[in-house]
């Protein structure tokens, strides 16, 4: 009997797990959080093969095929420019999915190096960032974004550069109080102590710790930035016509709801798909990384 | 109290200041001359632009620029709009309200909807309601505002004819139509904060249901029922209202693509018309006032979190 249990206690004990490889094994252990990043994956794919895809050309116009009801030959029925409507949901991905990164990339990379610098600064620094922080964040996301949008010009790298610059604040917000969370640790005190210069102690030992939140907030920041982009271009402030954005489909499907109701039932799913799918993992990573508030 | 509430207030000003300097700093963005815009047709006068620039103080510099048009707007003058020429303030007093009344509407039906399904979701914490709870609160979370609204309209006012698709009567016009033009849109905008609502108050009522106080009302034989909602919810709002406040956010930047989706004149499709009219005073205007209610409901959160928490109130 001893020697079934010996060769598990021995391996546990000659190879302990990291705490990334325990997370990565609680993530994948929610069935839920696996599908939403099946989703994703899919949906990138999607958006990298649009071409191979795509059943017709996302912007070609056909005077004989407008308004056409999903059919074989349309699986997602045609616009009122007689577009496939499938070929557009699927090159939309594109616009869709690059805001997303690249709005989150912009304010990460905004927001996480003044929130290190905030929280281990702290003093008056910490004082002046967090004031600027409270007024970004006393404007309401969206209204800030789209005031930005209108100010900078209405097209696609705008919206992403205003979206960008609208969640930086919580991407601050958070690298803040993990930072603070971290430079109380005791290596962090040693590597102090030893007499490493503040900015090496900082990059080195604090900044892979503050990393867990902020890939959290950030999946939880794409979801809000594609719909904050799907919200720009149905207000006509993102991606412009005639190149396909499932924001701006959902803008013009407006005008037909009563007679072409597809054309707004595709784009939307679309987005609630990817949006719903990024949410999960986003939860998933949350569980995965702090099992204590489950 | 009064201590918490004086720093609460002081802690304000600069936030309002930093404001005002970022909503001030948005006009510099704007690509051109401000003059240029303004002039229209007579674009080409140099003598007209110097008239002009020199009435909106732009051939003074940028903190000479500012201090003139914040002390303006300390005045209920937030400039006049540039397309139809009348005051920002005027603008804002007119369309404010319908705001106002879509936003109550839409926060009453949130808090109807969140905080009950927050409740059932933890005290049948991991059981079927509480699995059904959080999927409905995702799917909220995940959901466009601008789509569900459309969803709405096919099914309610264009397959079903229940409910009108689009505008507004004011409330004291007739009460009765008011309701009808603005319950969809105050639903599709309270949907969001429901699912967020949802999630603060199961979280909150879980660790309002381990606490010791729960145990001894438990012990004490009382019926579940009472033990929840005068017990552990109790506890539970507390936090729940400071984080539903900071929810208030949302409700303004829902409203923007609610009201353009339902046609609804109030200040989130004030802001939207403006931005394509290049009407920038009217846009600065919009998200000063915004960014200032914001602050105030905030403040007032504060207050009611200090009047709602008995630790606090001797403080």
């Amino acid at each position: 009997m001893s020697t079934t249990v010996a060769p598990s206690v021995t391996r546990d004990v000659v190879m302990p797990r990291s705490p990334l490889q325990l997370a990565l094994r609680r993530f994948l252990h929610r069935p839920v959080a696996v599908i939403g990043l099946a989703v994703i994956a899919l949906f990138i794919a999607v958006a990298i093969f649009a071409p191979l895809i795509a059943p017709y050309d996302p912007v070609a116009t056909s005077w004989s095929a407008i308004r056409k009801a999903p059919s074989a030959a349309h699986w997602m029925g045609t616009d009122e420019n007689g577009r496939d409507v499938l070929s557009r949901v699927i090159f939309g991905a594109r616009a869709s999915l690059l805001a997303g990164v690249v709005a989150v990339l912009i304010a990460a990379g905004i927001g996480v190096p003044a929130g290190l610098l905030a929280g281990f600064t702290e003093g008056w620094v910490d004082s002046v960032l967090s004031r600027i922080v409270d007024a970004m964040l006393a404007c309401p996301f969206l209204i800030l974004a789209i005031a930005l949008a209108a100010f900078l010009g209405p097209d696609l790298t705008n919206a992403m550069i205003a979206i960008g610059v609208s969640t930086a604040p919580r991407f601050m917000r958070v690298a803040r109080a993990a930072t603070l969370d971290a430079s109380s640790n005791d290596y962090v005190e040693a590597a102090r102590a030893i007499g490493n210069p503040g900015w090496r102690v900082a990059v080195r030992h604090v900044l892979p710790n503050i990393v867990p939140p902020v890939m959290v907030q950030g999946t939880l920041a794409i979801a809000a930035a594609i719909i904050a982009e799907a919200s720009l271009s149905f207000l006509g402030l993102g991606q412009q016509p005639p190149a396909p954005s499932w924001g701006s489909m959902l803008n013009s499907a407006q005008r037909f709801l009563s007679q072409a109701p597809w054309l707004a039932v595709f784009p939307g799913l679309a987005i609630f798909l990817a949006v719903l799918s990024f949410n999960l993992v986003g939860d998933g990573l949350r569980d995965a990384l702090d099992p204590r508030g489950r | 109290m009064r201590g918490h509430l004086g720093t609460r207030i002081a802690q304000i000003i600069p936030t309002l200041i930093l404001v005002s300097v970022l909503v001030f700093c948005l006009q510099q963005l704007m690509p051109g001359d401000p003059a240029l815009v303004m002039a229209g047709e007579e674009r080409g006068d140099p003598q007209v632009l110097a008239q002009i620039r020199a009435e909106l103080w732009l051939d003074r510099s940028l903190p000479v620029q500012y201090l003139h048009w914040i002390g303006n707007v300390l005045q209920g003058n937030l400039g006049y709009s540039w397309r139809i020429r009348q005051p920002v303030a005027q603008l804002v007093a007119e369309k404010l309200p319908v705001t106002l009344q879509l936003g109550a509407m839409a926060f009453v039906i949130a808090v109807l909807i969140g905080v009950p399904t927050g409740i059932i979701a933890a005290v049948q914490r991991n059981k079927f309601w509480d699995y059904l709870a959080n999927a409905i609160g995702l799917a909220g979370l995940s959901t466009p505002t601008f789509w569900l609204g459309i969803m709405l309209i096919l099914l309610i006012s264009v397959d079903l004819g229940w409910l009108p698709p689009s505008g507004y009567v004011p409330l004291t016009e007739d009460w009765r139509q008011s309701l009808a033009t603005t319950i969809m849109p105050a639903f599709v905008l309270g949907n969001a904060i429901a699912a967020i609502l949802m999630r603060h108050t199961r979280s909150a009522m879980l660790t309002s249901l381990d606490q010791d106080y729960v145990r001894t009302a438990r012990a004490k034989g009382l019926r579940e029922f009472v033990v929840v909602i005068r017990h552990a919810l109790r506890n539970a709002l507390i936090p729940v209202v400071t984080l539903g406040a900071l929810e208030l956010g949302t409700l303004f930047s829902g409203a923007v693509l609610t009201e353009q989706v339902f046609s609804i004149p109030g200040f989130g499709k004030m802001i939207v018309d403006a931005v394509f009219n290049r009407d920038y005073p009217v846009v600065q205007g919009v998200v000063l006032v915004t960014a200032f209610l914001y602050v105030m409901l905030n403040l007032l959160a504060d207050v009611l979190y200090v009047v709602i928490n008995p630790r606090l109130r001797g403080a």
